[in-house]
């Protein structure tokens, strides 16, 4: 267990590039999902197809092949950046049509009569979808929006094995093969360190569950 | 559909309205596609020489580049499948632990389910590979990747399958244990096979997440579809046309086992008696949601 104390301010910098990328990660793919579901939801049919096909190639690609696309695809339009970046936008991409699913569904979750009702008062379709359905479905939302980003978070680990450099699973690869030191205290070092994010954001979901569950 | 919730059948003139908004998104999609597709010719990504090895079988490198690929998709497969048995055997028997156990044990296996879901499947397998050999376990490469996916899916399965064996009426635990059933007997004979039945389109979209995982063998060098890629690659440099190939396959094959999936489900609550199938795309929350 000495490789982890001697490597700890290590370790912390891997624990600390790991929050910066699930943090710019959850931000983008949150946004970026709300509004793919928008479209799906949308009543112009161009919109509702980009959103059908968004999804259905994220989510049935693997994540590897969404980052390799990232990072040899964006530079070949014009779009040129740090390989963090490369990583970050990969992750957004893929997480947000999981986003995008789990929102679609919050929205379904809405009985019917509470947006026949805002239209039966006269709000527009985008002050029905704002101030009544959304509210309400939000609440729904939470708990698969919640595993969503626990499972980004994990996910993050691919977009550090694809070589975005200085995460939590560079660390583990760096001490194991390139100082050859021995492979289980080092990787339990790094397990801990998910552990330390995963486990804590699953009890905060547990509560957040409870505290915004309506009673239908 | 979900649209008829938002807004009613549309008058003459939300039709005129959502005709304006189909042309204008449908232009502005036309011009981003044409703008990506511009700088792509720009950057000559649409050459005959880069597409050639995969489209054409004139090719000198058509042959190996499908064998090669045709391969490693066997790899894929054959890893998946793998790892989704095991997955079965061991999830089915963590569920039954955590039924069965009594209160002084079913922390521990609480324990580990929760421990192995909050850690990332990738370091799993770089775990199976890097740390085993350390203790005289001599597989290959295949055999680290089962193991990685199987530690992280099993636990999964075994969430699914307590959640299939819960959502069981309560009358089918009485009705068997007023009948003198043992505990095991319970299980075995009554919830678990009505159980796997509710919970068959989850499992099945796990298999979906599993597929996409074992693209994760590229970090252990085991030759599936992605690492082969990245060899192809090497020597033809055309990054974005073997991506695209392999993007397509993955999506093909995985689109297909979703809409099996649900049309499981459909079938399933057809001629529905007793307990409700689990849905496909969320199987109980059971925290697959970002899948793999």
């Amino acid at each position: 267990m000495n490789v982890i104390i001697d490597n700890f301010p290590l370790y912390l910098n891997g624990f600390l590039q790991t929050l910066r990328i699930c943090a710019f990660a959850a931000l983008g793919s949150l946004v970026l999902g709300t509004v793919i579901a928008g479209f799906r939801v949308s009543p112009v049919p161009p919109l509702r197809w980009v959103g059908t096909a968004w999804v259905t190639v994220f989510r049935n690609c693997p994540l590897t092949v969404v980052l390799f696309f990232c990072a040899f695809g964006l530079p070949e339009i014009g779009v040129n950046g740090a390989y963090f970046w490369f990583g970050v936008t990969g992750l957004v991409l893929y997480t947000s049509a999981f986003v995008c699913e789990a929102v679609r569904s919050g929205i379904n979750s809405v009985p019917a009569g509470q947006a026949e009702a805002a239209r039966a008062v006269g709000l527009t379709f985008s002050q029905s979808l704002s101030s009544v359905v959304l509210p309400q479905a939000l609440r729904t939302v939470v708990p698969p929006l919640g595993s969503v980003v626990i499972a980004m978070i994990k996910n993050s680990a691919i977009a550090g094995a694809f070589g975005i450099g200085g995460d939590l699973f560079a660390v583990g690869d760096t001490l194991t093969s390139a100082r050859g030191e021995a492979a289980l205290p080092v990787l339990l070092g790094v397990v801990i360190g998910y552990l330390v994010i995963t486990i804590p954001s699953g009890l905060l979901l547990a509560w957040l569950e409870r505290k915004v569950a309506i009673a239908r | 559909m979900s649209t008829s919730v938002l807004y009613d059948a549309p008058g003459p003139r939300t039709r005129r309205r959502v005709l304006l908004g189909s042309v204008v998104a449908g232009v502005v999609l036309a011009g981003l596609l044409a703008l990506v597709g511009n700088r792509l010719a720009d950057k000559g990504q649409f050459e005959a020489e880069k597409w050639a090895p995969l489209t054409d079988p004139a090719d000198d490198n058509f042959t190996n580049v499908w064998t090669l690929l045709g391969d490693a998709l066997v790899n894929t497969l054959v890893a998946a499948v793998l790892a989704m048995a095991f997955s079965l055997v061991i999830g089915t028997g963590l569920a039954v632990l955590r039924i069965t156990a009594g209160r002084s044990w079913r922390w521990l296996v609480v324990g580990v389910i929760e421990l192995f879901r909050g850690i990332p499947v990738v370091i799993l397998i770089f775990f199976a590979a890097r740390v085993l050999p350390g203790f005289g376990v001599d597989l290959s490469n295949l055999w680290f990747l089962v193991i990685g996916l199987t530690a992280y899916n099993s636990v999964i399965i075994a969430e699914i399958v307590r959640a299939g064996v819960n959502s069981l009426p309560k009358g089918q635990r009485e009705a068997a244990d007023s009948l003198g059933l043992r505990r095991g007997q319970v299980l075995g004979l009554i919830l678990l096979p009505q159980a796997f039945r509710a919970m068959l389109p989850a499992l099945i979209s796990q298999l979906v997440v599993v597929l996409k995982d074992t693209s994760l063998g590229f970090i252990i060098s085991y030759e599936e579809t992605v690492r082969t890629a990245g060899i192809i690659i090497q020597n033809l440099d055309n990054p974005i046309q073997v991506y695209f190939i392999i993007a397509v396959i993955f999506i093909a094959v995985n689109y297909a086992v979703s809409r099996l999936a649900i049309w499981v489900e459909r079938r399933l609550s057809r001629g529905k008696k007793t307990a409700a199938t689990l849905s496909a795309t969320d199987p109980a929350g059971a925290g697959t949601g970002g899948g793999g």
